[in-house]
């Protein structure tokens, strides 16, 4: 081959190069720009009374957030617990038995649950659980995240464990092992970390959601571990006091917002240590 | 009718003496929906002795011994017909547990449990099936299994580390053990080292010959020179049928039928 074909390639190689690298800085500005925009904004608001405190009346300055924060962290748990095992017990039976009629009725099901506006979900659970109950609770917040999660839990397990080898659960049957042990034991903890990152990138996703949360968790200004009351949640804080004319509302919007962040960020970092722990022994 | 099978095939070779037969496959037909993969297969299986099934790719070697512990059946669209005699009782009558339980099995290639330590994969036949030992016991099973498998003296340190961080011939070693940790009558060997390199293979080859005296191998191998070096007896399958099954001496000095010849003189395969 001739020199000068061969530097042609090489400088296409180097044009190739450089053409990831602008696309993959592009797909990162966005997000340098919401963090950037966020801590200008947000970090002057926040301090140990605002993460210690609930809300002051309008017109005094100061309070916080507390209340909020303890209250997303209820309600997801409660959507979490209530629906994450239904999302990972769907997944199992899609991945392994995928042919059935139920198989792909499931699927048909979550593929247009995952795409319903998250309004609408809202106002679904308004209508079977505010409304029987007689008002607004944080558990019915917490079936409305829930129904969100579920399609983001399932999905994830299902393709987790059609990844997993055929030569493992043959290991497993050829010990005499019967099938639903080979599923319990085997199948699914080896695929336990795409399953946990499922979990844990659904939690991410119905952490920032705010309009399911509009006409079922409600919002609270005071302090309330009852979840069969009114909460108060992050996303909803953000809302009401962005969407406030006082200035001094706004500064905590912008705190909570990074609050928001910060939590999702943390969530996501101590879940890749984890693992990396697990993995590394 | 199946007695004069079992005493047809028990006189094959040169030596008249009645053997001891522990397992006997009887107008052995295995499917994939439609298609039949395995032929009308008669064979009987010598207690303690290593029989190797030979064969070029594709001719049904492991569609056959994976009928023997009923993993063909798990196959989409597997079926068997005819009858697969262990000490004389038709396994397809059996609970396929018990089945698997007594028939051990070491894949192609190898596949201890990713999540489990060393430890663990020897004994993994008894976790995953809920049954609790007391620690001494499981110690001396995972000891015992380990050193049949000439894989103790390596990991006996390193026993909580994951299984999956030896070498493929450890692992493959570590298979092996698990299977034997059952304590099965038979044990299948699917191609147990064509995943392997040579060292790993004469490591295995000779593990092989020595674990004949506590359980019947059948090992499947496309390598004539494997099944020549390992087995006692040899079966050569093509086409999905059983071309000849003879001791492996003879089979390799004076082969019977002309494809027999032509496989080990390498014409195909």
């Amino acid at each position: 081959m001739s020199d000068v074909l061969i530097k042609k390639r090489i400088l296409k190689d180097h044009l190739a190069k450089l053409i990831i690298l602008a696309i993959s800085i592009i797909v990162v500005v966005p997000l340098v720009l919401i963090l950037g925009y966020l801590i200008i904004n947000g970090l002057a608001s926040i301090n140990l009374d605002f993460i210690t405190n609930i809300p002051k009346p309008v017109g005094e300055t100061g309070g916080g957030i507390l209340n909020a924060i303890l209250g997303s962290g209820i309600i997801i748990l409660t959507a979490l617990i209530l629906f994450v095992p239904l999302g990972i017990g769907g997944g199992i039976y899609v991945s392994e038995f995928s042919d059935t009629l139920l198989s792909r009725i499931l699927r048909l099901s979550i593929d247009v649950l995952q795409g319903t506006p998250s309004i609408v979900i809202g106002i679904f659970t308004w209508v079977i659980c505010v409304v029987p109950m007689g008002r607004f609770s944080a558990l019915s917040g917490s079936l409305a995240l829930g129904v969100m999660v579920l399609p983001i839990v399932l999905k994830s397990t299902e393709e987790t464990l059609k990844l997993i080898p055929m030569e493992l659960r043959e290991a497993a049957t050829a010990l005499g092992v019967p099938y639903y042990r080979v599923v319990l034991k085997v199948v699914v903890p080896a695929g336990l970390k795409g399953i946990a990152s499922g979990v844990l990138l659904g939690t991410t996703r119905i952490s920032g959601e705010t309009a399911p949360l509009l006409f079922t968790a409600f919002g609270n200004p005071y302090m309330s571990f009852n979840i069969l009351k009114p909460m108060s949640s992050l996303p909803l804080v953000i809302y009401v006091y962005a969407t406030s004319p006082y200035d001094e509302w706004h500064k905590l919007a912008w705190g909570a917002s990074l609050i928001l962040i910060l939590l999702v960020f943390g969530i996501n970092m101590a879940a890749r240590i984890f693992f990396s722990r697990r993995d590394g022994r | 009718m199946k007695e004069s099978v079992l005493f047809e095939r028990v006189i094959l070779g040169s030596t008249e003496e009645a053997k001891d037969i522990i397992l006997q496959l009887v107008n052995l037909s295995a499917y994939f929906c439609e298609s039949r993969i395995v032929k009308n297969i008669n064979l009987a299986i010598e207690k303690n002795k290593v029989t190797s099934i030979m064969g070029p790719s594709g001719c049904g070697k492991t569609t056959l011994i994976r009928c023997i512990n009923r993993m063909h059946e798990m196959s989409p669209g597997g079926t068997t017909k005819g009858e697969i005699l262990l000490y004389g009782k038709d396994i397809n009558n059996m609970n396929a547990i018990e089945v698997r339980k007594k028939i051990g099995m070491v894949f192609q290639r190898p596949n201890p449990f990713p999540t489990m330590t060393i430890y663990e994969n020897v004994i993994a036949g008894f976790i995953l099936n809920g049954i609790r030992l007391p620690k001494n016991i499981m110690d001396e099973i995972v000891e015992d299994s380990l050193s049949k498998a000439a894989l103790w003296d390596e990991v006996k340190h390193n026993l909580g580390k994951r299984g999956i961080y030896l070498s493929g011939g450890q692992q493959q070693r570590l298979c092996i053990a698990r299977a034997l940790a059952m304590k099965p009558d038979v044990l299948l060997l699917d191609e147990p080292t064509s995943a392997l390199d040579p060292k790993a293979t004469a490591k295995i080859e000779e593990l092989i010959v020595q674990l004949k005296e506590s359980v019947t191998i059948l090992i499947v191998t496309h390598n004539i020179a494997q099944a020549a070096r390992v087995s006692d007896n040899t079966a050569f399958l093509y086409l999905g049928e059983l071309v000849e099954y003879e001791p492996t001496k003879k089979l390799f000095t004076i082969p019977r039928d002309k494809r027999t010849e032509e496989y080990l003189t390498g014409k195909y395969g």
